[in-house]
């Protein structure tokens, strides 16, 4: 593929705003994971929570947005100046011009959890204030994000669970590729909710511990929310220094709706398409950002896919341990987590993970360090069988 | 930069919805040959899947299995070779239904098979156990704007990998209350295989750009209202062109203010 710039990028986890933020915790390879105490929730797990996210108001002529998982994206919208370079680019394009991508795995889906609760006693009716369309449906952080920037052009949300928000990078460069837009917004929002909360309890995969990826001991996710967002834009002469993303690679395991290929052959072929699509071989790989789950099947499946494509010569890690799997946002905050370590010439750690499993031969980066990177992987792949990986360089 | 034009060539397609079972009936109602007699959608039981996963089945994985297979069929593809495009407004709402109001007593402990199920791609995800494709899928919604945003992405597929994409655009009802919040009124989906190339199978061109003009109504009031309250049905004008072997624009709704300008050429006759 062409390559196309990250104009901009921000994210916010649990472990903050902004890229700061993040750049100070994955240095300190601190955690943000904590026992969870969210909502009504009474499961003990540990989960990855972003502060104050209720106390974020959206605009009174937005208000039919209002749910967790939309004032997530406006806190994640209006970091790290990440507003003002869409609305330059808007300016510079038109509005028609810029496109909306963004991934997500259940969207708004609390406040129906929430109306549910609050049904008419003798009706059953939910409560008037619940609005479907701007909360609950997929679509709904794309349209908030569409309409914050008065924007007019072509939108999208893109719904495959774990790998949503890498498919969005995929989407968005076919169209600047073909010329059909001149920006992209693109990125993932993913809340905590209680379907996801009770739905990978019901499946055993999630940890009563903080996750361990790759740990002998592993025994499950730590669910954990989030907002990430890039401008993409084409720039066929960028400056040293710029993050580029190289190549996207897209596969399905055609295997099973909640496990993944044993020997994560659907990983597998994702990975080869996205080196093609680079162009680029495995020996060009610095750094690989597992999707490392922390479940036993998953990490075993992927570490099988990594270690049949790369041997154990490339350092990689899951960077979930320091604030969680945030489901469909993972992809956007771990490519920028990339784009990070690129730019900042530091391999993240690995909080949380112990003792390696010995049966998975890859080079397993634990702790972080300064290491020369030039193009970094990054894995994504979601329930249903929906793989995504995506290569990002920094121009030399 | 100016834009490549988004063009493809139709090879196949494959329809489900209320009182039309499948393309054959629609083309004749869309032809004005037969008259449209209003009835519940029937979806096909889904064959291709193994018996534990037929057996659950939701409506939504019966529906988009129904109308992919029934394109692929039309054209002579092979599904297991395709990368698709799932486009849906919602995903299985009955699903939904259930684990929100269980979630909202007190025995939280939800049914595993339910929870994965619960996933926006969940149809793809069944897609590729039945078909053994382990082609990309693209599952995404844009609410009533769904049917829009899956052929702007299947045809840059098109376009960029010059391989045949399969667009399925399905959407179901919610069952209340979520229906009076949501009022979709039952099952309907489109299929469309589309290729970089011409073939045998051919049925015509569609080149899409953006465009600001109305979308084209249709004049039956029933087949309008299938339009209007199920969003993969927006293709509907695009369908009575194909079916009546009529070249020419057609607008299509997309997300205001943009809409999409699709122009149908050589059309098979």
């Amino acid at each position: 593929m062409t390559p196309l710039q990250l104009s901009a990028y921000t994210l916010t986890t649990a472990l903050g705003r902004g890229l700061a933020a993040h750049r100070e915790a994955l240095r300190a390879e601190r955690s943000a994971l904590a026992p969870c105490a969210f909502e009504s929730v009474d499961l003990d797990t540990w989960v990855g929570e972003v502060p104050d996210v209720d106390a974020q108001t959206l605009p009174e002529a937005l208000a039919r947005y209002d749910c967790r998982n939309n004032r997530l994206t406006l806190m994640g919208l209006e970091t790290d100046g990440f507003a003002e370079r869409v609305r330059e680019a808007s300016a510079r394009y038109g509005a028609d011009r810029v496109g909306v991508f963004l991934g997500t795995s259940t969207a708004g889906i609390l406040q129906t959890e929430l109306a549910y609760r609050r049904r008419d006693p003798a009706s059953g009716a939910l409560p008037d204030h619940f609005h479907y369309r701007t909360t609950h449906n997929a679509f709904s952080l794309a349209e908030f994000t569409r309409d914050h920037f008065a924007l007019e052009g072509m939108a999208m949300a893109i719904s495959t669970a774990c790998s949503s928000s890498a498919k969005v990078f995929a989407a968005a460069a076919r169209q600047l590729a073909l010329g059909t837009i001149d920006a992209a917004i693109v990125g993932g929002v993913d809340s905590l909710c209680l379907t996801t909360l009770y739905g990978f309890a019901s499946l055993q995969l999630t940890s009563s511990q903080p996750c361990r990826p790759y740990d002998a001991a592993r025994d499950g996710i730590s669910i954990g929310e989030g907002a990430a967002f890039a401008l993409l834009e084409r720039n066929d002469a960028p400056v040293a220094g710029t993050v580029m993303l190289l190549g996207v690679g897209e596969s399905s395991d055609a295997y099973h709706m909640s496990a993944p290929h044993p020997q994560g052959l659907g990983a597998r072929l994702a990975m080869e398409a996205a080196l093609r699509s680079a162009g680029l071989g495995v020996g060009d790989i610095d750094y690989i950002n597992l999707h490392g789950t922390a479940t036993p099947a998953n990490d075993s499946a992927e570490g099988q896919a990594v270690s049949a494509l790369f041997g154990d010569t490339v350092p990689g890690n899951s960077t979930k341990g320091y604030m969680g799997h945030t489901l469909g946002a993972a992809g956007a905050i771990e490519a920028i987590i990339c784009a990070m370590a690129l730019t900042d010439g530091r391999l993240p750690g690995s909080p949380g993970t112990g003792a390696l499993d010995p049966s998975i031969p890859i080079r397993y980066q634990r702790h972080g360090a300064d290491a020369p990177l030039r193009h970094a992987l990054s894995n994504s792949f979601g329930f249903g069988g929906s793989n995504c990986s995506l290569v990002l360089g920094v121009t030399a | 930069m100016s834009a490549a034009p988004l063009q493809a060539w139709i090879n196949g397609i494959g329809l489900i919805a209320p009182g039309l079972p499948d393309w054959a009936t629609a083309a004749a109602v869309l032809r004005g040959e037969a008259a449209y007699v209003s009835a519940p959608s029937v979806l096909p039981v889904p064959l291709l899947l193994p018996p534990a996963e037929r057996r659950r089945a939701s409506r939504v994985i019966r529906l988009s299995l129904g109308v992919g297979l029934e394109a692929v069929t039309h054209a002579g593809a092979d599904a297991s070779t395709l990368a698709t495009v799932f486009a849906a407004s919602g995903a299985d709402g009955h699903n939904c239904h259930s684990l929100c109001e269980q979630l909202a007593g007190d025995d939280r402990q939800i049914s595993p098979t339910r929870f994965h199920n619960s996933v926006h791609n969940a149809a793809a995800g069944y897609w590729g156990i039945a078909t053994h494709s382990m082609a990309p899928c693209q599952v995404l919604g844009a609410f009533d704007a769904s049917f829009g945003a899956g052929l702007l992405d299947a045809l840059a597929q098109v376009a960029m990998d010059g391989q045949p994409v399969l667009l399925v655009a399905y959407d179901s009802e919610y069952p209340e209350p979520l229906h009076a919040k949501r009022d979709t009124p039952d099952c309907g989906g489109v299929a469309l295989l589309l290729s970089a190339q011409r073939s045998a199978a051919s049925l015509a061109s569609i080149t899409v750009a953006p465009s600001r003009a109305p979308a084209e109504v249709l004049g039956d009031a029933a087949m309008e209202g299938l339009r209007q309250n199920i969003p993969a049905l927006r293709a509907l004008p695009l369908l009575q062109r194909l079916a009546r072997g009529t070249a020419g624009p057609v607008v299509l709704d997309y997300l205001a203010p943009m809409q999409l300008q699709v122009d149908l050429q050589d059309l098979r006759q």
